[in-house]
This record gives C-alpha cells, structure tokens and sequence, in this order.
C-alpha cells in the first residue's frame, strides 16, 4: 500500500514531530495555542497543503500521505492536527464544491499559511443531529446580498479565524435538510464576533469557541455551491474528515504506548524495572496489537479514498475504532504512570485529556455506529 | 552558479550496536541515513542557491544501488539533480579510491564553482575524501568550514574552524569547501520536494561512464585495509545543561525527579 514517497513521508513528519512539536507542546498547552511562527514553519515544509492540488499552493498528495503526518504529529502532540486543517474540515469544502475564485481567495492562502480558516456547522440545538441548524442566512432583495443570524458552537479555530464556512438556511420552506446551504463568511464583517475561547479539559493548543453573526452581510458570490446544497457539502466532505480523525486517534495511542514503553524501562520498583513484571508488560502487548489493528483499518479506509472507491462504512469504522481505542490505550498507558501520570508534568496526562476528544468530534462513536449499522441493514 | 555536493550514505551509527565476540559492526536493520555533516554541505548549498537565482546544486554520491535513497532525499530538500556513481568495479574502495571515483566524475562534469563535502563521514570517520578530491582535482581548498561570509563571481570569503579560534579565508573558485556541523542548520525535506523527488530520474553512472582507469578504483586500488575496526567501551552519557545557575539547577532538579531520585 505504501509507496517509497509515503516512506519519505513519515520521516520528514517524525523528525518534525519530535523537533518543532514535541518541545514546544506543554507549552502550547499552558499558552492555548501555537505560536504564528509554527503556522509559517508547518506551511513552509507543505504540511498546510498535502492533499491540495498545486494551483492552491498544495502538493496534491494523497489521503495516506495526510494519514501518516496526522499519525506521526499526534504521537508527539495530540492539538498539533489542528496545524493540518486546511486538508481536512477547514480547506475540503472550498476543494470540492468551491469555484476557482473562492478556492484561490480563500483556500490558497490557508495552504500558504496567511490565513486561517473554520468550519461553523454545529450549534447548540444542532450537534449530532446537524440537520436541525437554526441559523439562518436569508437572500434580501433590497440589499442585494444575504442576511446571516444565528450561533455556532465548538468551533475549532474559532477564536482566531480569518473566515469560516458556515452552514445556514437559506430556505425556511424547504424540507427537512434541502433548506441548508454553505456560505464563506469573513471575520471582519459587520455583525460577525467570536466567542470567548472555550475552557476545555484537553486540546488546549487547538482553540475552540462560539462564532455569533447578528445580520451579517453576505455576497451573493460567498454562496459556497449551489442554494440548499449545504448538508450534502458537510456530508460529502465527512468520509475523508474521519480518516483524519482516526489518524488522530491512532497517532495519539501510538504515542501513548510510547510514553509507557519507555516509562515502564525507567521505573525501578521491587527492585527492577516495572516493565519485568509480565502485568506492565502483558499490558503493552495489548496495546501495541490492538494499535497494530486499528492501523491498518485506518490506513484501508485512506487507500479506499485514494482510488475513490466509497469508504462511507470504512471511514466510520476507522473513526469509531480510533476513537475509543486511543482512550482504552491512554487509560492503560497513564496507569503505567502511576501517580507521577496524574501529574502534568508528564506528557501522558496531556495525551489523555486529548483523547477525551477524538470519540465525540466529527460524529460520536454512537452516530459513527449509527452509519455502520446502518450500511449492514439496509 | 553552478554547486556540487558530496555525499555519503552511512549507518545511523546511534543505532548500531557492536557484536561483542567478532568486534565487528551489527548492521542488520539498522536504518542507513544522510551522513550529518554532509547534510550540513547541502544546506550550505541550498542557501546560496536561495540567494542567488539560478544556482544549480548537484548532488553526487558513490555508493551500491541503495546509496540513491539519500540522493532522493537531497532532491527532497530542494538539489536539482542527483548522480549515483554505482558498479561492481567500485566496491571495497577505500578513501583513496573513493576520492579517485569522485574526481573523475566531477572532470566529467567539468562546469562547477564550489564542491561541497561533509568534513566527515560517521562510519569511516577518516576526513581524507574530501580534501583528497580537491587534491586529484588540483584546485584550492578549505577544511572545517562553519561559516559562508562571502559569495562574490570568483571568490568566497569563509570562516575556518580551528580547536582554538577560526580563520577567515578568502578563496578563488572553483574550490572545495568541508562542513561541519556548526556551518548551519540542516532544513527538513518538504511535502512538495518529497513528491517531486520520488518522480525524478536519478543519473547513474559505472566506471565507463567517467575519465577513469580500471586501475585506480575499487579494492584493487585501495591500499588500505581495515584490519579490524572497534569500538570502546562506551562511557555513560553524560548531560549538558545550559543557562543561568538557577535556570541549570532547576533543569537538573527536573531530571532527577523524572527519574525519581528526588
Ligand atoms: C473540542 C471540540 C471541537 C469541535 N470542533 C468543531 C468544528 O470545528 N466545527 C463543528 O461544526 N463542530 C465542532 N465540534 C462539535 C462536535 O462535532 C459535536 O460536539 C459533536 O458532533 C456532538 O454533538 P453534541 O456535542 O451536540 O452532542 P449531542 O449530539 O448532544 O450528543 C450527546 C450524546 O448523545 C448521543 N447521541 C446523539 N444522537 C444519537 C443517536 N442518534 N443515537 C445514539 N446516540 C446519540 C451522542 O453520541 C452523545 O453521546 C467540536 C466539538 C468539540 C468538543
Ligand atoms: C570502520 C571503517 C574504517 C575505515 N578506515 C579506513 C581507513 O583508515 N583508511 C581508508 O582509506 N579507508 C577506510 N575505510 C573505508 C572508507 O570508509 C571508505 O573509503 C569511504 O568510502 C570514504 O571514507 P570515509 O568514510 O572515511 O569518508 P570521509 O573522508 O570521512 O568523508 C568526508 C566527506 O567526503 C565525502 N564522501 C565520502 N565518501 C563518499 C562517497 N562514497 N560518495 C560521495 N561522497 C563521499 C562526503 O562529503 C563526506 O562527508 C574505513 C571504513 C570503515 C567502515
């Protein structure tokens, strides 16, 4: 499956990794965010465009190739996906349904790292049923434009986004979801404010708050697609966002059997190494082989992207798999820890808040379950 | 101008662990990298093709088939073409072949302004290939190179390192210059470079290819044998800790409760 490029990959993502992130990630931590000077490095190396064709500054590279970054980055900083989104969540809209004027306006320089983009789907009364967005983004002849009101909620980059893809009524009549449609919406617009940055348990270097709109002006030419085609954009771009999620969660596991790898081999109790007691060291086999596991389920669901074959089924399994199994490893990996893992001086307490996160953003494990059933009933 | 890279494929020598009954080297496994100060002599390439539009870098490497991975991921990295001196007849070459290999490729190539070798490899660790080249080459050279000054037509201004301070030489081109670490920070392969790198042909050529007699390359023509090479017992790494003393006691404090002393 892997090529020698994908190879190359891993090396350059690893070194990255243990150089630029690792050192610098309990201090992301602390501060809540990464410094600007990180955003231009990671767009330097590419990272801000692998799976973005090279008209918009990318590299054009193929979903195992972000897998594998997203794995190796995660292993060392759990927030540090977040550097990635413009492949995924913030950058996948303007790709696939945006025309070439939005995509060099708007996703050309989130590649480039100038910008940074969100994406504004979620709302207080809309979370796993997304269908049910109250906002509302009407056409007002008068003015010559749309008029957007309404909440987004848990928004990440939130606090500090140039512009966001927003998903919005457009039509109060239409049915069920066919009244959504997707806006580009731009901070500094009249009417447009950023919540106050969310207190989280974990990911505090991956900022998250509200995005409030209170008659914000929209041009007709910010309509992303086409009107009422809105769920189906935030749908069609959730396959490929889930195999990112699960590399997450897959990078966050492999670093937390890492930690307890090379925690297990220092601690001297009962006058050896923990890691001579066949508990601890029964426990790491475990990890590694259910990790061994999720790995190729996450990397299957990549290849089926990359030769465009429906993945809807394997991206929910790789992102429901990941998801908990990043928990399951953080918990057995902090145990490992003993009381100095509870302490934050130890990198396995940041990791495990992080995988908190990964079994409930972009769908639950039960809505991910929701879709897997779903496929095997119909 | 026009810039040439020498550059050595080795053990990661980090990893690789001696065979305590043969004293010989376990390279089993063992990932083969970039040798470290040749990554430093392509950075130094790299940033005066940065400042100085249309530089050519070439990288040259003599080495089995493998040997091209490293030329792959100095393309990664921004060098524009790549040349594997590869074949049978090069084998067991020691420095004095391996030098004679290298300056026949480069007579081939014949247009250059500066070559630039690592001050030395991690694995035969002898600092003789680089300078020796120069040598076949019959053009001027300076060692021990931790600063470029100066890049002007015709001449380069660097800063030599010396074990108690440094020099500053001026040197007409072409010439060849050694790095070492302190020259510069090594930039990473990129995500572009990296799929650019992995289309590109790699020039590969045997010892027909390039001005050179059969008998002055590969074991034949190497005088030197390694009669046995190992290595001693390794002292425990130390640690160096840096910064003001309450800033260094604190950091030291740190490990020792990391590694619960304390
Ligand atoms: C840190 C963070 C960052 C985020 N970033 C973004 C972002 O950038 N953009 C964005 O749009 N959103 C974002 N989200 C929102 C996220 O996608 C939602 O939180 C998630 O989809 C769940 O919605 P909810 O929180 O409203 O939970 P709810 O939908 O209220 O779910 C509550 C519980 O009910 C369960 N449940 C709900 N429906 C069903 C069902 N049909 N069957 C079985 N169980 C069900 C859920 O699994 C869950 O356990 C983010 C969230 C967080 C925490
Ligand atoms: C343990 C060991 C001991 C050895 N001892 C000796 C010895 O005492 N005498 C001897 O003559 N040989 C010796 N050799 C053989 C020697 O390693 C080879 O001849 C080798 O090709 C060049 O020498 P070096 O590795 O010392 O390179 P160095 O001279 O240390 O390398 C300096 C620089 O020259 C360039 N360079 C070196 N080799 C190549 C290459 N193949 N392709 C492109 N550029 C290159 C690089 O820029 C490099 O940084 C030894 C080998 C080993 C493994």
């Amino acid at each position: 499956m892997f090529e020698k490029k994908h190879e190359m990959l891993r090396k350059l993502a690893r070194e990255f990794a243990e150089k630029e992130l690792e050192p610098i990630a309990d201090e992301a931590e602390k501060n809540a965010g990464y410094p600007g000077e990180l955003w231009h490095k990671a767009a330097k190396y590419g990272f801000g465009g692998i799976t973005i064709p090279k008209e918009y500054g990318g590299t054009g590279g193929d979903y195992k190739s972000l897998a594998i970054v997203v794995e190796e980055f995660c292993k060392k900083d759990a927030a540090a996906s977040s550097l990635l989104m413009s492949n995924s969540l913030s950058g996948a809209p303007y790709l696939y349904y945006g025309n070439e004027e939005q995509k060099q306006k708007y996703l050309k320089p989130m590649v480039l790292g100038e910008k940074i983009g969100a994406f504004a789907l979620t709302e207080p009364g809309a979370g796993s049923d997304s269908g049910a967005t109250q906002t509302t983004c009407l056409w007002d002849e008068a003015q010559g434009c749309y008029i957007l009101n309404g909440r987004k909620c848990f928004i990440t980059m939130g606090p500090i986004c140039d512009y966001a893809v927003v998903f919005a009524k457009s039509n109060l009549e239409a049915k069920g979801t066919r009244g959504i449609s997707a806006f580009i919406v731009e901070a500094d617009w009249e009417g447009f404010s950023h919540g106050k940055p969310e207190e989280k348990m974990g990911m505090h270097a991956s900022v998250t708050s509200d995005l409030v709109f209170n008659n914000v002006k929209v041009p007709k030419e910010n309509l992303l697609g086409e009107e009422g085609e809105g769920f189906k954009i935030a749908m069609g771009i959730l396959d490929a966002g889930r195999v990112t999620v699960a590399s997450q969660g897959l990078g966050i596991a492999a670093g937390c059997l890492d930690l307890a790898v090379a925690y297990s081999k220092e601690r001297v109790q009962f006058g050896k190494p923990i890691c001579k007691l066949q508990d601890v060291a029964f426990k790491l086999a475990d990890m590694a082989t259910e990790i061994q596991a999720t790995r190729l389920l996450v990397y299957d669901a990549a290849d089926k992207l990359d030769k465009h074959q429906r993945v809807t089924m394997q991206a929910a399994m790789a992102k429901y798999k990941a998801g908990e199994l990043c928990n399951s490893v953080a918990y057995k990996a902090l145990q490992i820890h003993g009381g100095y893992g509870y302490m934050q001086d130890y990198a396995i307490e940041r990791m495990t808040r992080a995988a908190r996160l990964v079994s409930i953003y972009e769908g639950t494990s039960e809505i991910q379950k929701l879709v897997i059933s779903g496929h095997l009933l119909k | 101008m026009k810039i040439l890279v020498c550059v050595k494929q080795v053990p990661n020598t980090n990893e690789v662990k001696i065979n305590p009954k043969t004293g010989t080297l376990i390279r089993d496994g063992v990932e083969s990298i970039l040798n470290p100060d040749d990554d430093n002599a392509l950075e130094a390439a790299l940033q005066i093709k940065d400042k100085n539009e249309g530089t050519n870098v070439t990288v040259i490497s003599m080495g089995p088939p493998q040997a091209a991975d490293v030329l792959i991921e100095c393309m990664a990295k921004g060098a524009d073409d790549a040349i594997l001196l590869s074949s049978r007849a090069f084998g067991g070459a020691d420095t004095w072949a391996t030098s004679n290999t290298i300056a026949g490729a480069i007579r081939k190539i014949a247009d250059y302004d500066i070559i630039f070798a690592g001050r030395q490899a991690i694995d035969g660790d002898t600092a003789q290939v680089g300078p020796q080249i120069a040598e076949r080459l019959g053009i001027p050279q300076v060692t021990y190179v931790e600063e470029v000054l100066k890049c002007e037509d015709g001449k380069l201004t660097v800063k030599r390192q010396l074990e108690d301070g440094y020099e500053m030489i001026e040197i007409p081109t072409p010439c060849l210059l050694t790095a070492v670490k302190e020259l510069n920070t090594p930039r990473y392969m990129s995500v572009k470079g990296i799929y650019d790198a992995c289309e590109r042909e790699i020039t590969v050529w045997n010892e027909t290819d390039i001005p050179v007699s059969p008998d002055e390359i590969g074991i034949n023509a190497s005088p030197t044998k390694v009669y046995r090479s190992f290595t001693p017992k390794p002292k425990g790494r130390g640690m160096m800790v840096e910064g003001t003393p309450k800033e260094a006691a604190a950091k030291v404090t740190e490990e020792l409760k990391k590694k619960h002393f304390l």
